[in-house]
């Protein structure tokens, strides 16, 4: 009697692990699509927080001296040699493609199909314009300095390996982000979200656009202004 | 949807988080150009930065605006790597500390 009731015990407790898991319960009180995006946002800062750590990790052990970034990424402007103004210019524009996007989002939910799809678009030529910049950017280091993943003449053989990763990581993420963004502005403009009623598809667009716009934020402070 | 109809703000809340960021960058980029060095270097380097991601997450990706159980869900975690990052910096000093003493 008392195993059975044991066992009929341990039964409905198994029952309600099964239940709480497997019912129809809403967590995230949002469009699954933004969730699943969430989440994904979350595994990505993950990845990239790994490779800031393993930077500041070699960087901090390193006996070496670390090359100046500031003195690396600086270019010379009509005669004046001003540093780190590429990165600076970078900054600039991916921080304004946020804010193209930003308006975007609010003129789907706005239902302002040919606006939405322009500053979408927008986005875009910013964000390629952006990875054209990066593309200089790498090629004066590997052309002009000498700069490989494992080893320059400026100093710790570390700085070639951890920069090329990072950004190289990060461009990845904005080349992907333009054609996500031009998929998704080109639906626009056809009516497709008109039709379905689903802005939200914008918004989540955005959400990924602004992560990007965010992870360059650290790596531009701990990356170059380090 | 509810949420759709919580997301519409004036579009002039977007233009002056721009101009912020704008801002903080500008300042964040000055700290190099004047070549500041040491604590004072390293803390507007960080204060400019996460002013700049809190504006970020919280207006141009809506978390201010969110259910509590999302905010709690995305942001909790990631400080983990707060922990993951105290736990590497006394690591590398070890490390630079016996290669100094061995290979020194």
């Amino acid at each position: 009697m008392n195993v059975n009731a044991s066992a009929q015990d341990a039964e409905t407790r198994m029952a309600s692990l099964v239940n709480d898991w497997a019912d129809d319960k809403e967590a995230f009180r949002v469009p699954w699509g933004k969730a699943m995006m969430w989440i994904f946002l979350v595994s990505d800062t993950f990845i990239f927080g790994s490779f800031l750590i393993g930077y500041m990790t070699v960087r901090m052990s390193s006996t070496e001296p670390w090359p100046l970034a500031s003195e690396v990424f600086a270019l010379t402007i009509f005669g004046v040699e001003l540093p780190l103004i590429l990165i600076a210019i970078m900054t600039f524009i991916l921080i304004s493609s946020s804010g193209t996007m930003a308006m975007a989002v609010n003129y789907g939910y706005r239902r302002e199909r040919k606006k939405t799809a322009m500053l979408m678009l927008l986005t875009a030529v910013l964000g390629a314009s952006f990875v054209g910049m990066q593309a200089f950017e790498w090629t004066k280091l590997i052309v002009e300095e000498g700069i490989r993943p494992w080893g320059n003449p400026l100093g710790a053989a570390q700085f070639g390996a951890t920069f090329f990763m990072i950004t190289g990581f990060h461009g990845l993420h904005v080349s992907a982000g333009v054609i996500y963004l031009l998929v998704v502005a080109i639906r626009v403009l056809k009516g497709r979200y008109e039709q379905q009623g689903k802005y939200e598809i914008v918004e989540i667009a955005g959400l990924y656009w602004h992560f990007v716009d965010l992870v360059w934020v650290f790596i531009f402070a701990l990356f170059y202004l380090w | 949807m509810e949420n759709t109809a919580k997301q519409q703000h004036p579009i002039g809340v977007y233009l002056k988080i721009w101009l912020l960021l704008f801002v903080f960058s500008t300042l964040s980029y000055m700290v190099d150009y004047f070549e500041f060095q040491g604590l004072l270097r390293w803390s507007l380097i960080l204060i400019f930065m996460f002013a700049k991601a809190g504006l970020i997450v919280a207006v141009f990706m809506h978390m201010f605006w969110e259910r509590m159980a999302l905010i709690y869900a995305i942001l909790l975690p990631p400080l983990a790597l707060m922990v993951f990052v105290g736990i590497m910096s006394m690591e590398s000093d070890y490390t630079l500390l016996t290669r100094l003493t061995f290979f020194g």
